[in-house]
């Protein structure tokens, strides 16, 4: 049994939500150079070397990469033999948000019911997804999430029989009417399986892998690689302006589901993919 | 690249594509403070900044840290204003700054009134935000980051995205 103070949560969480906000995860910022390289329009070569060099710009002034500072979604994976002294996990986390958003300058965007939209004016509460693992650590990832990506999610219920062509449409479908909207290049979580609201937890985690990884599952892997290209081919472009640049990375997350079902979460991330994580 | 500054007047040199500087006043206004504003429109009342040939940026930006006069300040989704636009263009608005495409309604209502839609580089709101250099909220400060704020822009870098004769960037790519 290991004990987790409150107050240590509530200081690693503010750490871990200015330090996404400011800092551009390396595998990101190494994928846009990569995009530059790749990309044939000049104008998105252009757009692609201001992103860039924003997140410079962001890390040397300690300014927020995006004005939008997003909703915080944070993955709270708690070891069975943890034990939390001192208050509440959700409430730690929380506390630790409010402090990063004020101390930070970072934009408050969280409204407090959604039809009387009230701002909160401390960012908080923060979207947390707890889940319960072996072991004796707290594992905390973090990320703002901005809404113009996730404005351009969607979800779907597909019939078992339906061919993965369609699927594989649909998906590529949500990009295109995403057209610039996502801050394209994105990433794209995608949650196959399990049911409703699994197939959206899976695609929003899918989001965090790190770019470069692979699906360990080889005809998950070879679906991840295939997306890629086709979005790619659509011509979106970095910001909708047009280019082969769309798409940065896809990651599937998968999970068993029922006889009679195929849910289909997809969900987008901007260039912006802000996230850091720590173990306690 | 072309320079311009406010408030503009002819605009219909511009083509989708052409890099844009901006030197001069804008006004930012997004979701809550376009209704506000139509709500003033459509009772006859005064507004609190003159549309004719301004610039709106739709943005929310974030607190300034002291010392400066603005946060990060990058473009947000235009087409959430779409059904909010045309009555502003009517009322002599020029240019808006915003992300993404718009709706046919828009696009018509820009070529009508010799207008642009400018494109600013979505998730760049730290390198943008160094061209502003003066900030002041003017109206509705209890919006918070979606109150009308006045700011003051030395070479604010944008593309046009939507032309005065409806060429649409994200249709059909640049014209030059
Ligand atoms: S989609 Fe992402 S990068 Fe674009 S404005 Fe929103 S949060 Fe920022």
């Amino acid at each position: 049994m290991k004990t987790i103070k409150y107050t240590d949560i509530v200081n690693k969480t503010k750490e871990l939500a200015l330090e996404a906000n400011f800092n551009l995860p390396k595998d990101v910022y190494n994928a846009l150079l990569e995009a530059k390289e790749k990309e044939t329009s000049p104008l998105g070569k252009s757009v692609i070397e201001i992103v860039l060099k924003n997140a410079r710009v962001a890390k040397e002034e300690q300014l927020a990469i995006c004005q939008d500072t997003g909703v915080v979604v944070v993955f709270a994976e708690i070891g069975q033999d943890v034990r939390i002294e001192g208050g509440l996990l959700a409430d730690a986390i929380n506390e630790g948000v409010r402090q990063a958003y004020e101390e930070g300058y970072l934009r408050k965007s969280v409204i407090s019911d959604p039809v009387e939209r009230i701002n909160t004016a401390d960012n908080t509460p923060a979207v947390i997804h707890f889940s319960l693992v072996e072991g004796d650590q707290l594992h905390l990832t973090l990320a703002p999430k901005g809404f113009g990506s996730e404005n351009m999610s969607r979800l779907k219920m597909f019939k078992p029989t339906d061919d993965i062509e369609l699927i594989k449409n649909f998906i590529v479908d949500t990009v295109v009417e995403a057209g610039g909207n996502p801050c394209p290049p994105i990433i794209m979580g995608i949650g196959l399986g399990g049911t409703m609201e699994k197939a959206g937890l899976l695609a929003k985690k899918a989001l965090f892998r790190k770019i470069g990884s692979k699906h360990p599952k080889k005809h998950l892997a070879e679906l991840e690689e295939e997306l890629l290209i086709l979005i790619n081919k659509t011509g979106v472009g970095p910001q909708g302006f047009g280019g082969s640049q769309t798409a940065l990375a896809v990651f599937i997350e998968e999970f068993p589901t029922h006889i009679a079902g195929l849910p289909v979460a997809v969900n987008l991330n901007c260039h912006a993919a802000r996230h850091a994580e720590a173990i306690l | 690249m072309q320079k311009l500054a406010t408030p503009l007047s002819d605009v219909t040199f511009l083509r989708a594509g052409d890099l844009v500087s901006i030197s001069g006043i804008i006004y930012t206004a997004r979701d809550v403070a376009h209704k506000r504003l139509i709500h003033l429109i459509n009772n006859g009342e005064p507004l609190p900044f003159d549309l004719d040939g301004a610039i709106i940026y739709y943005v929310g930006p974030c607190p300034a840290k002291p010392g400066r006069p603005i946060g990060s300040a990058g473009p947000t989704t235009s087409s959430r204003m779409d059904v909010l636009t045309a009555p502003l263009l009517k009322q002599g608005l020029k240019g808006m700054i915003g992300k993404g495409g718009r709706s046919a309604e828009v696009i018509t209502a820009i070529k009508k009134h010799g207008a642009v839609y400018f494109a600013a580089v979505g998730g760049a709101g730290a390198l943008i935000s160094q061209h502003i250099k003066d900030s002041e909220i003017i109206a509705y400060p209890e919006l918070g980051t979606e109150a009308i704020r006045r700011l003051v822009v030395e070479d604010f870098p944008v593309i046009v995205a939507i032309d005065s004769m409806g060429n649409n960037l994200y249709e059909h790519g640049p014209m030059t």
